[in-house]
C-alpha cells in the first residue's frame, strides 16, 4: 500500500516539472549528442483481456457477456477508474490515472490486427514482423526502424531488456537483448575480456560474429554509466519493473538510444482470470505501477519518449465456463509520454452485440495495429513517408488518429 | 555389474563393426550410406548427443559410426546402470491429512499451503537435477535428447497451479515409454495426463448443458438429504479453497486443450483447422478430466460430457458417444497428412537446420505416413539420410542453452554430483527445465538464443563450470552443432 502511495506521489511531480518544463532546457537537451527520441514499446504476452484492462462500462452487453468477471461500473465497489463517460481502467490500474488526466495517456481501443488468427505464437509474430498474414518477414518492425532511420551502428540505439531478442528487434541492424546493465560484462578481467572479443571477431557463423561484436561494443560504452542506478521512482521489484527500470537508466544515460523493448507476460487467463480481484488485477498492478514508475523515473525524459504497450490478440468477449476468457480479437493498446495527445480514447467503439462482434464472438477492430506503430514512426520519430513504408511493407494507412502532437 | 560384462560386449561390438566395414556399409541402420570419417562421426556426434565426451569420437570411429546409431536407435541394448545410480530419488510428496486440515487456524492453514508450494517447488528441482544428470551422464544419448524433444513438443509447464506436482509421471509415464512408439500412442498418453489435463484446462472444460444439470441434480440432493450430491473435482478442490478465492466453476466449453492439440501437437497452424474445429474437438473432449486433482488421475466423467454429433475435419463422429469421441479426434489428427508434416518438420529443424530442407522433410514425413507414425523408424530414416550428413549442415546450428551447458561439461569429462549450479546457468539462460511457459516450448533456432546478453552470459558460464577449458568452452566453435 505503501509503496503505491509513492509511486502516486511522484509520478505526479513528474508531471507538474513536464508541464513547466522550459523550452530552452528541452532544446538544450535534444542538442545533446546521445539524446535522441525514443520509442519504448511493451508486449503482453499471452493476449491481454483489453476489455477488463480498460473497461467499456457504458456497454450493457458487457455486464452481461461477464457476469462473474466483469469490472464493476465506476462508484461502485471496487468499480474502474473512470476515463470518460463511457471507458475506466481497471481499479488495479489507478496508479496510471494522473498520467491520463495530465493528458499523458491515451488509448486507442478496438485496435488489433487484420489477420483473424486467435493462435498465440502466430499472432505475436505477426504484431512483431509488423506484416501481418506474411509469414516470411526475417526482421521485426523495430529493427526495420533503426535499419531504416540511421546509419549509426550502435548497437546501444536498440535494447532489448529480455534473456532472447524478441522477434520485433531482429533483423540486421545492430541491437542489444541482455537482461540488465550491471550483469552485462565478460568476467575474468580484461585479459578474457579480450580473448573472447578476438575469438569471436573470428568466428564463422556471422550470426555469432555479429552478435559479440555489438556486445562488446556496446559493454564498453555502458561501463561508462554509474552504478549503482538510483532511479527516482520505486519500481515493482518483478521481471517487468526492473526490466523497465535498465530502460530509464540507459535512455537517461544519453548514450543514443532511440528503441527499446520489454515484455510483460502471463495474461493467457483461460480459467479464474477474475475481476476486480485474481489473476488479471495481479498482473494489472504490476503492469501500471511498471508504467507509472517509469514515467516518474524518466522525468524530464518522458519529454521525448512515447511508451507503447501491444499485445498479440484481444480475448473473447464472453466469458467461458470456467471463468475465464478464451482467445479473441480485438485489444486495447496504451500510448503514454510527453509528445503523446493523451487524455482520449481512440478509434471508434463497434459496440459488443452479437451482430457487432467479430465472427459472433470476440470485440472487432476498428484500427490497425499498423496505424499505431505507423504515426508513432512518422509523427514522434519523424519517419519519412518512403521510410514508413520500409518499416510496414505492404501496409497504407487507413486513417489518421492524431495521436502525436505536431 | 556394468565393468564385469562391458569388456565382451565392446569385443562383440568390435567384432561386429569389423564385418560391418568388410560389408561397406551400414546395413545395421537401414541400408543408408552412412559415411564413417571422423568428420562425419564428429558431426552425428553433435547432432545425437549432448554433445561428445574426451575421447568419445574414437570410441564411435573404432565401433563403427553405422553400428553405433542402430544401438542409439534400440537404446534398452545398452546398458545404462551406471547413470541410474547417479540419479538423487525425488522427494516424496508431503502428506496432508485433509480431515485434519479441516480444522486448522487460517493462519495454519496458510503455512501448510506454503510447505506444499515448497515441497512441489523442491521436487520440479530435484527433477531438473535428474534430466541434467541423465543429459550428461546416460549413454543412452539419443534417447535423452528425444525425451527432451518431445517433452518440448507436447510442453506443460510446471509454474501453473498443481502441473508442477505432476510432471514426474508426466515424463515418465507418458512421455519417456513411448518415444520409440507411435506417435498416436505418445499423444494419447499425452491427453489422458493429469499434467496436460491441468495445463491446458481441459479438465475444466464441460457441455454447458451436462453441467447445469449436474448442478440441478445437486441442488435436489442438497435439499433432500442435506448431503453433498455428485461430487465434482472442481467442488472437492473448492472445500479445500479458502472461501473467499472463488473456485474456477464449470459451466462450459474451454478452448484451450482443442486449440493447441491441433496448432501445436498435431497439424501445424497451417495444417488446415477452422475455428469451428476447434470448438468440435473441444466438446469431444468434454468429460475428459481428473477424478481428484490432489491425486491426480485421468477420469472420464460422462455427466459433463457434450454427447451431440461432432464434425472434425470433416469427419462426423455420431451422438451419443462418450469417452471415445476424443479417443476418434486422436485418431482423425494423428492421422492427418499435415501432422506427419508438421513432426517431420520439428524433427529435421532439431536434428538437421533451423531452415529444414523440403526434401528431407517429405522423405521423414513420408516414413511416418507410412509406418503410421512408428517413431523409431521415422527417427531412422532421418539418421540415415544423405542430407543428415551433408557439408552444408555440419555445425549449422547453434546450441540451444541447455544443449550448450550439457555439452560443455560433457566436454570436461568432469563428475557432477550436484547440478545445482548447471541449473541456474540455465535459468540465467532463460531455459530453465520445465519452466517453459507457454505450450509451444522452448524455441529451437539460433535467432532465439543468440543475443548479447546470452553470449556474454555463455562466456561468464564457461569460466566459472570449466575454468581451464573457459576459452574453448565459451568461444565461438563450441557454441556450435
Amino acid at each position: 500500500m505503501t509503496s503505491r502511495r509513492i509511486f502516486l506521489k511522484s509520478g505526479a511531480m513528474t508531471m507538474l516539472s513536464l508541464g513547466f518544463a522550459p523550452a530552452f532546457l528541452a532544446r538544450a537537451a535534444a542538442a545533446a549528442s546521445g539524446r535522441r527520441r525514443l520509442l519504448i514499446a511493451i508486449f503482453q504476452r499471452g493476449a491481454v483481456d483489453g476489455l477488463n484492462m480498460i473497461v467499456p462500462y457504458g456497454e450493457a452487453e458487457y455486464y452481461r457477456l461477464r457476469p462473474t468477471i466483469g469490472v464493476p461500473r465506476p462508484g461502485a465497489q471496487d468499480g474502474a477508474v473512470a476515463l470518460d463517460d463511457f471507458f475506466g481502467l481497471h481499479p488495479r490500474m489507478a496508479a496510471l490515472k494522473p498520467l491520463w488526466d495530465n493528458k499523458s495517456l491515451a488509448i486507442v481501443h478496438a485496435s488489433g490486427s487484420p489477420d483473424r488468427t486467435r493462435s498465440h505464437f502466430d499472432a505475436q509474430d505477426y504484431m512483431e514482423s509488423g506484416t501481418p498474414g506474411v509469414k516470411a518477414t526475417r526482421d521485426g518492425w523495430l529493427n526495420r526502424y533503426l535499419q531504416v532511420s540511421g546509419a549509426d551502428p550502435s548497437p546501444l540505439r536498440g535494447i532489448a531488456v529480455a534473456r532472447q531478442m524478441p522477434r520485433a528487434m531482429q533483423g540486421k541492424a545492430p541491437s542489444l537483448a541482455f537482461g540488465g546493465v550491471d550483469a552485462f560484462d565478460v568476467r575474468g578481467g580484461m585479459d578474457s575480456r579480450q580473448s573472447f572479443e578476438q575469438a569471436f571477431s573470428e568466428a564463422d557463423n556471422p550470426l555469432l560474429r555479429g552478435t559479440a561484436k555489438d556486445a562488446f561494443e556496446a559493454m564498453k560504452t555502458l561501463r561508462t554509466i554509474g552504478t549503482p542506478y538510483r532511479p527516482a521512482a520505486e519500481y515493482p521489484r518483478s521481471p517487468f519493473g526492473q526490466a523497465l527500470q535498465e530502460i530509464a537508466r540507459v535512455a537517461k544515460a544519453d548514450i543514443g538510444l532511440e528503441v527499446a523493448f520489454a515484455e510483460s507476460t502471463n495474461w493467457d487467463h483461460h480459467v479464474n482470470e477474475g475481476g476486480t480481484q485474481g489473476q488479471i488485477a495481479q498482473r494489472l498492478d504490476d503492469l501500471a505501477n511498471g508504467l507509472a514508475a517509469l514515467s516518474a523515473d524518466l522525468g524530464d525524459r518522458l519529454s521525448d519518449t512515447v511508451v507503447l504497450t501491444m499485445s498479440e490478440f484481444g480475448r473473447a468477449a464472453a466469458e467461458n465456463g470456467n471463468r475465464g476468457t478464451d482467445h479473441g480479437h480485438g485489444n486495447a493498446m496504451m500510448i503514454i509520454g510527453g509528445p503523446v495527445k493523451g487524455g482520449r480514447v481512440y478509434g471508434k467503439w463497434p459496440g459488443l452485440k452479437t451482430e457487432e462482434r467479430f465472427e459472433g464472438r470476440d470485440l472487432a477492430i476498428t484500427t490497425d495495429f499498423r496505424d499505431v506503430f505507423s504515426e508513432i514512426v512518422t509523427s514522434h520519430l519523424k519517419l519519412s513517408k518512403d521510410g514508413i513504408s520500409r518499416v510496414l511493407p505492404g501496409y497504407s494507412p487507413t486513417q489518421t488518429l492524431g495521436l502525436i502532437r505536431a | 555389474m556394468s565393468a564385469k560384462f562391458r569388456r565382451p560386449i565392446a569385443l562383440v561390438f568390435a567384432l561386429a563393426a569389423l564385418l560391418t566395414m568388410q560389408n561397406g556399409a551400414s546395413q545395421a541402420a537401414g541400408g543408408a550410406n552412412i559415411p564413417t570419417d571422423r568428420a562425419a562421426v564428429e558431426h552425428a556426434l553433435s547432432r545425437l548427443t549432448f554433445g561428445a565426451t574426451p575421447g568419445q569420437v574414437d570410441d564411435v570411429q573404432r565401433l563403427g559410426l553405422a553400428r553405433w546409431i542402430d544401438q542409439q536407435l534400440n537404446p534398452s541394448s545398452i546398458d545404462d546402470s551406471a547413470v541410474q545410480s547417479r540419479l538423487t530419488p525425488l522427494p516424496d510428496p508431503p502428506e496432508v491429512d485433509r480431515r485434519a486440515a479441516r480444522n486448522l487456524s487460517e493462519q495454519e492453514r496458510m503455512e501448510m499451503q506454503r510447505r506444499s508450494r515448497q515441497a512441489t517447488r523442491q521436487s520440479v528441482q530435484a527433477l531438473a537435477a535428474q534430466k541434467l544428470t541423465r543429459a550428461i551422464y546416460s549413454d543412452r544419448q539419443l534417447e535423452e535428447v528425444l525425451v527432451d524433444f518431445w517433452f518440448n513438443h507436447f510442453n506443460v509447464f510446471a509454474g501453473k497451479g498443481r502441473t508442477a506436482a505432476y510432471i514426474p509421471d508426466y515424463e515418465r509415464d507418458a512421455i519417456r515409454p513411448h518415444i520409440w512408439g507411435s506417435f498416436r500412442e505418445l499423444l494419447g498418453a499425452t491427453a489422458k495426463s493429469p499434467a496436460m489435463l491441468f495445463y491446458l484446462d481441459n479438465w475444466l472444460s464441460a457441455d454447458p448443458k451436462a453441467a447445469e444439470q449436474v448442478q440441478q441434480i445437486n441442488n435436489r440432493r442438497r435439499g433432500r438429504f442435506g448431503g453433498v450430491g455428485i461430487t465434482l473435482p472442481r467442488q472437492q478442490q473448492q472445500q479445500q479453497q479458502q472461501k473467499q478465492q472463488q473456485g474456477p466453476r464449470r459451466n462450459g466449453l474451454n478452448e484451450n486443450y482443442a486449440r493447441e492439440l491441433m496448432e501445436l501437437h498435431t497439424l501445424g497452424v497451417d495444417g488446415g483447422y477452422t475455428q469451428q474445429d476447434i470448438i468440435e474437438v473441444a466438446r469431444a473432449f468434454t468429460g475428459w478430466t481428473l477424478a481428484n486433482p490432489q491425486e491426480g488421475d485421468f477420469r472420464f466423467a460422462p455427466q459433463l460430457h457434450d454427447r451431440g454429433e461432432k464434425k472434425v475435419l470433416g469427419h462426423a463422429i455420431k451422438a451419443g458417444g462418450g469417452m471415445e469421441d476424443g479417443e476418434r479426434v486422436l485418431d482423425i489428427v494423428a492421422e492427418h497428412p499435415s501432422t506427419a508434416k508438421h513432426i517431420a518438420t520439428k524433427l529435421v529443424r532439431r536434428f538437421v537446420s533451423d531452415e529444414p530442407p523440403a526434401a528431407l522433410v517429405d522423405k521423414v514425413a513420408a516414413t511416418f505416413t507410412k509406418t503410421k507414425g512408428n517413431l523409431r523408424e521415422v527417427m531412422r530414416t532421418l539418421v540415415t539420410s544423405p542430407e543428415f550428413y551433408a557439408a552444408q549442415y555440419r555445425g549449422a546450428k547453434v546450441k540451444t542453452p541447455l544443449e550448450f551447458v550439457v555439452s560443455g561439461v560433457r566436454a570436461t569429462g568432469r563428475d557432477v554430483r550436484e547440478p545445482r549450479q548447471l541449473l541456474q546457468a540455465l535459468q540465467q539462460l532463460g531455459m530453465a527445465p520445465y519452466q517453459c511457459q507457454p505450450p509451444t516450448g522452448y524455441d529451437d533456432t539460433a535467432e532465439t538464443w543468440v543475443s548479447a546478453g546470452a553470449l556474454v552470459t555463455r562466456m561468464n558460464i564457461a569460466q566459472q563450470l570449466a575454468p581451464q577449458q573457459a576459452a574453448t568452452i565459451g568461444g565461438p566453435d563450441f557454441q556450435r552443432r
